[in-house]
């Protein structure tokens, strides 16, 4: 029954949250750090407090983060947050909340990792299916192939700095570097600030899009050559169908189920996928404070993203779970396997 | 005498590969008069999928087609590729090998019957849609239900029965079915057999049946060629065939049939088949052949003549 599939599928979605919520929690505990008194012996380093102003300081920031609260009221007070998104505060950018974080800095990331997705999902897909196609002329292949297996296996900063180097350098086309222009105040509300980011967004999605659309390529590629080899490939030729249809109907319609899949997962990895591309265009996103939190030890901050994380890769699945059914019949959702 | 349905003359199927010229079919000759079932028998690998697919000219490069293949006076070798297409289903159909198969896995019965129909230009209202439907289901002895279903929603010979009806959807004037049974069991093997053999009577179909099953052969074909290695060995009546069969080979494959009543150790042919790929000169067949006449079987290729009316044979010792 549907409906009975459907909460299944939902309460699949929380279990995987909460489990990750969970081991999210316990393992920095785990690690034997406090992070209070760290942050304290690196102000009093840099700053000459007293010994006795830091240890009151400790106390009073260690009280307010609750960290002093038996382990357990920490846990129920973490998950009960966990719940309404709300991650608490940033230790090392107090008194910032830790989601104000991320949706500042997610709001850089998002919008340029989500069209580089999908530019590179469709037109690697379609590219793909081309050239996997019988009726594509040999030497298309040939041609467009070895480019593509470099651009696939060469890391997406690597492209980008080639980027950077001969289209903003050199040739001063678009801007090396930032998120949007210098001269501009983020505002997501005018029209400017997005023509602004869209053209410094030019060169990353174009260094993710490179890399990303020939992985897919060469996976549509090789499973159009297998759907090709079926009998229904040879059936649907011998019923006098038109080219077309027999290649968008028959053939890319069963060789793409399995990249739909890949695609899914990889949504999941929005947040962080980009952080190196995010890290050498200067972008302040969501990639690179990831790896400020870890480095300052920052609990609270990489609870929340790690969390997010969690949460995008869980809905990617569940969303997927519950189109797949729609795109592939013989996936029912009656079926109780697996 | 009428004029025949199927003309094939000479026809070659050559794959150039690295490893040399692969002549998957060889000159074939063949006529098949309107009306009539000829089997087309031969070991795997011998060129019947191959001369199926080439007259349906289906053959992917680097493979190509040369010889005359003339359909009711019109030779398809020279069609364009548009012409090609639209002749297939609506002249020639195939009921496929892989029953299993050969229906596409996310698409509903009715849009894979419907899609042919629509792309030979036949334009159906909904409710004239689901009519032909219905009424081409129940030719193939379907239930109407079957339309709205998957293809793994149904058992092999149902499957079988749908490629059964696609394949007659247009009212082609001959079917090439590709061993349509091999992939089903026995008793279902019988039925599908059956409506098929039923379907070609009704709508005076000509059909070429291919396979290894002898015993399917002479029950449901009323002529029968025998092809080895790429070249046609013998023509003629299945029942004259199976009474008194020229070839050689043809002679021991017979002969290699068990018999009712007959207890024993049946013979078969010694040896393999040649390779396709560059053969040799003179007759593939000499190096199995019991009654090889040394020096010139194995140098000089047998001709196809007719050595009976309507009787062809490539071999020497009918010279």
């Amino acid at each position: 029954m549907t409906l009975s599939y459907f909460v299944r599928r939902v309460f699949f979605l929380f279990l995987v949250v909460w489990t990750a919520a969970t081991i999210n929690f316990v393992l920095p505990h785990l690690a034997g750090r406090d992070p209070i008194k760290e942050q304290m012996l690196i102000q009093i380093a840099s700053q000459g407090r007293t010994q006795a102003d830091a240890e009151a300081m400790i106390r009073t920031y260690t009280r307010l983060f609750g960290l002093d609260r038996p382990l357990w009221e920490q846990y129920l007070t973490y998950i009960g947050n966990v719940m309404r998104l709300d991650f608490g505060y940033s230790i090392n950018n107090y008194p910032r909340t830790v989601m104000d974080i991320i949706i500042s800095r997610g709001r850089l990331t998002l919008p340029f990792v989500v069209v580089s997705i999908f530019i590179s999902f469709t037109f690697g897909i379609l590219l793909g299916a081309f050239l996997g196609w019988n009726r594509t002329p040999q030497w298309v292949s040939n041609l467009v192939v070895p480019p593509m297996l470099v651009l696939s296996s060469v890391p997406q900063f690597l492209v980008a700095l080639v980027l950077i180097y001969f289209v903003a350098f050199r040739m001063r086309l678009l801007p090396m570097n930032g998120a949007y222009p210098r001269t501009m105040v983020e505002d997501w509300g005018s029209l400017t600030f997005w023509m602004g980011y869209a053209k410094h967004a030019i060169l990353p999605i174009l260094s993710m899009v490179l890399v990303d659309a020939s992985g897919w390529a060469l996976g549509m590629r090789a499973m159009m050559v297998t759907v090709e080899g079926e009998d229904y490939a040879t059936f649907a030729e011998a019923k006098g169908l038109t080219t077309w249809r027999v290649f968008f109907r028959y053939l890319l319609r069963n060789a793409l189920l399995p990249p739909l899949t890949g695609l899914a997962i990889r949504l999941g990895f929005i947040i962080t996928g980009a952080s190196l591309v995010e890290s050498f265009f200067a972008y302040n996103g969501l990639g690179s404070t990831l790896g400020g939190a870890i480095g300052n030890f920052d609990y609270f901050l990489l609870y929340g993203i790690v969390t997010i994380m969690v949460m995008c890769i869980a809905l990617a699945t569940f969303v997927m779970d519950m189109i797949y059914p729609l795109l592939d019949p013989r996936i029912s959702y009656k079926a109780q396997r697996g | 005498m009428n004029q025949p349905l199927l003309e094939i003359k000479d026809l070659k199927t050559y794959f150039y590969v690295k490893a040399g010229t692969v002549k998957a079919v060889d000159g074939v000759t063949l006529n098949l008069d309107p009306g009539v079932k000829m089997g087309l028998v031969g070991e795997s690998g011998s060129g019947k999928t191959t001369m199926a697919l080439a007259v349906m000219r289906m053959i992917k490069p680097p493979g190509t087609i040369q010889g005359k293949i003339s359909l009711n006076g019109v030779d398809l070798v020279t069609l364009s590729n548009e012409e090609m297409r639209k002749a297939r289903l609506s002249q020639i159909s195939m009921i496929p090998q892989g029953a299993m198969n050969s229906l596409n896995p996310v698409a509903r019965i009715r849009n894979q019957i419907l899609d042919g129909l629509e792309d030979h230009g036949v334009k159906l209202s909904k409710s004239e849609a689901n009519d032909r439907l219905a009424q081409l289901l129940q030719i193939v002895e379907l239930p109407t239900k079957v339309a709205d279903m998957y293809p793994h929603e149904l058992s092999g010979g149902m499957k079988q029965r749908v490629t059964v009806a696609i394949a007659i959807s247009m009212g082609p004037k001959l079917i090439i079915a590709d061993e349509p049974t091999s992939a089903l069991d026995v008793v279902i093997q019988r039925q599908v057999m059956e409506t098929i053999t039923r379907l070609v009577r009704e709508l005076n179909l000509s059909m070429i049946l291919i396979g290894h099953d002898m015993g399917l052969m002479a029950q449901s074909v009323e002529r029968l060629a025998v092809m080895y290695a790429g070249k046609l060995a013998e023509t003629g009546g299945v029942k004259e065939m199976f009474a008194d069969p020229l070839h050689p080979y043809t002679q021991k494959m017979i002969s290699s049939l068990p018999v009712l009543g007959r207890r024993g150790v049946f013979e078969g042919i010694q040896g393999i088949p040649p390779s396709v790929i560059n053969p040799p000169p003179g007759c593939l067949f000499a190096a199995r052949c019991p009654k090889v006449i040394a020096g010139t079987c194995q140098e000089i290729s047998p001709a196809l003549r007719e050595v009976r009316p309507g009787r062809w044979v490539s071999c020497h010792l009918y010279n």
